[in-house]
């Protein structure tokens, strides 16, 4: 390898845009802390393990908010992955390739769609739906479940996580799509040699090959699914209780942020809503170290960071 | 974000508007906001070179830039606490602006606009001790209208807003139990219900959930067509929300000089008991002296000439006592 200063010059250039990226998280940090120090002092630990969302009289936990966030992302990613993977494969390995394409194109639009939009739907379509057909269905047939008790108003977790897997859905079905494509042909083709059949090759040798890839799309849905606000907002009920019925209402701590912060007044208030946003960047790094630590697990090792970019 | 695009939409509006007139700027409540564009416009018309610039990014945020001084006046729906106004660096003065008002709207399938409720009924339902429809306390209210068995589907807004405030600022007023266990604000710790996202939110979620209760406004009620219940006020009448019953609550009644003053519950027997003034704030001592006479010269032609926009905005106008009331004030106002 021939080494010139141009060369040199042009590494450090480009290690520079990466220690922005540092910089950035770390004002994010910085700002957030400094910010909600007011509430960090008074409440303490209590903020994550207290119900009480009370403006009136200045007393905040955050519990309720972080139980709901993690119970839709996780909801969401239990209707979107099956389906995900699912039509990836599908459109990867069976499809004509001019379906292929065209699926795709349309898959990459729905990706595009603002999520007031999909909330919008979500009021004048799913809501309705649910209240009208699915929620009663499933009071009928699976109420000995905890999940599908209680009164059925349409609005509420399990809609919202249903809004959720929608938006996320795309994003599976376009990263794991790509990334099942760049199995190496030859791959397949010793694989077939060898007497595989089609749904062999499949498990043992495509998704054996792409799972690194496909688990950093799920990563990424699963993060904007925590961060998603407005349409959750929509949908939610926006009410922070703590069941395990998904017919009830909930609340996510990004809605709260919505919600709340243009007519924060009191400085307390303000501060205590601003460590809500610190709780949800945490929540998120937690997430996102847990997830790859599955991952790592699932994959026995293999660096992660190296095939997806991510 | 939305500060830095409103400062950044300021400061483009501001340069270009510069060079040859004056601009003014405000901040805060969304509910006046559209007879406020429609005042500015009419204004503007009759005052070349003047030109006023209105974010309603909501009254807590008016409030804050009032305070912090990045804005020439602000706007709120509910009066500024004690606190705050000591925060600020100068007196800051209330002006009653316009009138306006929140009504109950239900969805019960047979039973039209006229509902009977009164104030400690309301309360009971949004506290969650009300649950069905055809309870004794609303049956006997109602002994003209069928009312089925069903179940009360509480709505309330979710975000923070000035309609909230009016709303469970009426609830305080006529319940104890709410009072000590809710309290006011604009945003409050719901003992129970669903929460919407805007008028329109609590309004969808009214429409299509059978059984639902919710509170929007007086205008956004009107204008989408939405059933609503006849309150009782503190004469043991029943009132229907119109703009002229609304103006009736601040007739009649000891107003502060200071203005901060709640009006729901008012004592008048021809007042809609869930009204509220919205506000301006200014400060009383003006360092811009051009900005200071033209703040000032347009609140004395928005109180009286400027009222005649309001009813087809559905905006209640301020009654004529306490437009007197506001003219003396503001001639204590220094620039």
């Amino acid at each position: 390898m021939r080494n010139d200063t141009s060369d040199i010059f042009f590494k450090y250039f480009l290690a520079l845009f990466p220690c922005l990226i540092l910089l950035l998280v770390g004002g994010i940090l910085y700002q957030l802390l400094s910010s909600s120090s007011l509430a960090i002092h008074k409440f303490g630990f209590k903020f994550f393990a207290s119900r009480t969302w009370d403006p009136v009289i200045d007393e905040f936990g955050a519990l309720p908010f972080i139980f709901g966030t993690c119970l839709t992302s996780f909801l969401a990613l239990l209707i979107a992955v099956p389906i995900g993977v699912g039509s990836a494969i599908y459109l990867a390995e069976y499809a004509p390739s001019s379906v292929s394409k065209a699926i795709s194109m349309l898959i990459d639009l729905l990706a595009a769609i603002p999520s007031v939009i999909y909330g919008l739907w979500g009021i004048f379509v799913l809501v309705p739906l649910m209240r009208n057909n699915v929620q009663p269905f499933l009071g009928k047939y699976l109420g000995f479940l905890p999940f599908f008790q209680g009164p059925n108003y349409g609005v509420g977790v399990l809609s919202a996580s249903i809004i959720l897997a929608i938006i996320i859905v795309p994003f599976i079905i376009s990263i794991s799509r790509e990334v099942i494509m760049t199995v190496p042909k030859v791959y397949k083709e010793a694989s077939y040699a060898l007497g595989a059949t089609r749904w062999e090759t499949i498990q043992k040798v495509i998704l054996a090959h792409a799972k690194v890839g496909i688990f950093g799309a799920i990563i990424l849905a699963l993060g904007r699914a925590i961060g998603e606000t407005m349409a959750v907002t929509m949908i939610i009920g926006n009410n922070p209780n703590m069941t395990f019925s998904l017919f009830s209402p909930g609340y996510t701590l990004a809605s709260v942020i919505a919600n709340e912060f243009s007519e924060a007044t009191s400085e307390m208030y303000l501060s205590a809503l601003i460590e809500i946003g610190l709780v949800l960047f945490i929540v998120s790094i937690v997430v996102n170290i847990l997830a790859r630590l599955l991952i790592w697990t699932v994959t026995s090792g293999e660096s992660l960071a190296l095939k997806t970019g991510v | 974000m939305k500060k830095v695009l409103a400062f950044l939409v300021a400061v483009a509006v501001a340069s270009v508007a510069w060079a040859n007139s004056l601009l003014i700027n405000g901040a805060g409540a969304t509910f006046p906001y559209p007879i406020y564009s429609k005042w500015f416009d009419e204004y503007a018309k009759t005052n070349p070179g003047l030109s006023f610039n209105y974010q309603s990014i909501g009254s807590g945020g008016g409030i804050k830039q009032i305070t912090a001084g990045t804005v020439d006046f602000g706007a709120t729906d509910g009066p500024m606490t004690q606190d705050q106004i000591n925060e600020a660096p100068g007196r800051i003065y209330h002006i009653p602006m316009v009138m306006g008002a929140v009504v109950v709207s239900y969805n019960l399938p047979g039973v039209k606009t006229g509902l009977k409720l009164s104030g400690d009924v309301l309360a009971d339902i949004y506290l969650g001790k009300i649950t069905k429809w055809n309870d004794a306390r609303i049956a006997s209210e109602n002994s003209d209208v069928a009312l089925p068995d069903q179940g009360i589907v509480v709505v309330h807004r979710s975000d923070g807003s000035g309609t909230t405030f009016i709303f469970v600022d009426y609830l305080s007023s006529v319940s104890p139990i709410w009072k000590g266990k809710v309290g006011k604000g604009t945003s409050v710790n719901w003992p129970v219900g669903l929460g919407g996202k805007g008028n329109e939110g609590v309004a969808g979620l009214v429409k299509q959930t059978p059984g639902a209760i919710g509170y929007v406004e007086l205008a956004y009620a009107k204008q989408n067509d939405l059933t609503y219940a006849y309150m009782k006020n503190s004469s043991g009448s029943y009132i229907e929300p119109t703009l002229e019953s609304v103006s009736k609550s601040a007739e009649g009644v000891v107003i502060a000089p200071d203005f901060r003053v709640s009006i729901v519950n008012s004592s008048n027997p021809a007042a809609y008991p869930i009204s509220s003034f919205t506000w301006l704030l200014i400060y009383k001592d003006m360092h811009d002296h051009a900005k200071g006479e033209a703040i000032v010269n347009f609140i004395k032609w928005a109180v009286t000439d400027g009222q005649k926009y309001c009813e087809s905005l559905d905006y209640a106008p301020l009654p004529a006592s306490v437009v007197g009331m506001i003219q003396e004030k503001i001639k204590q106002v220094k620039y």
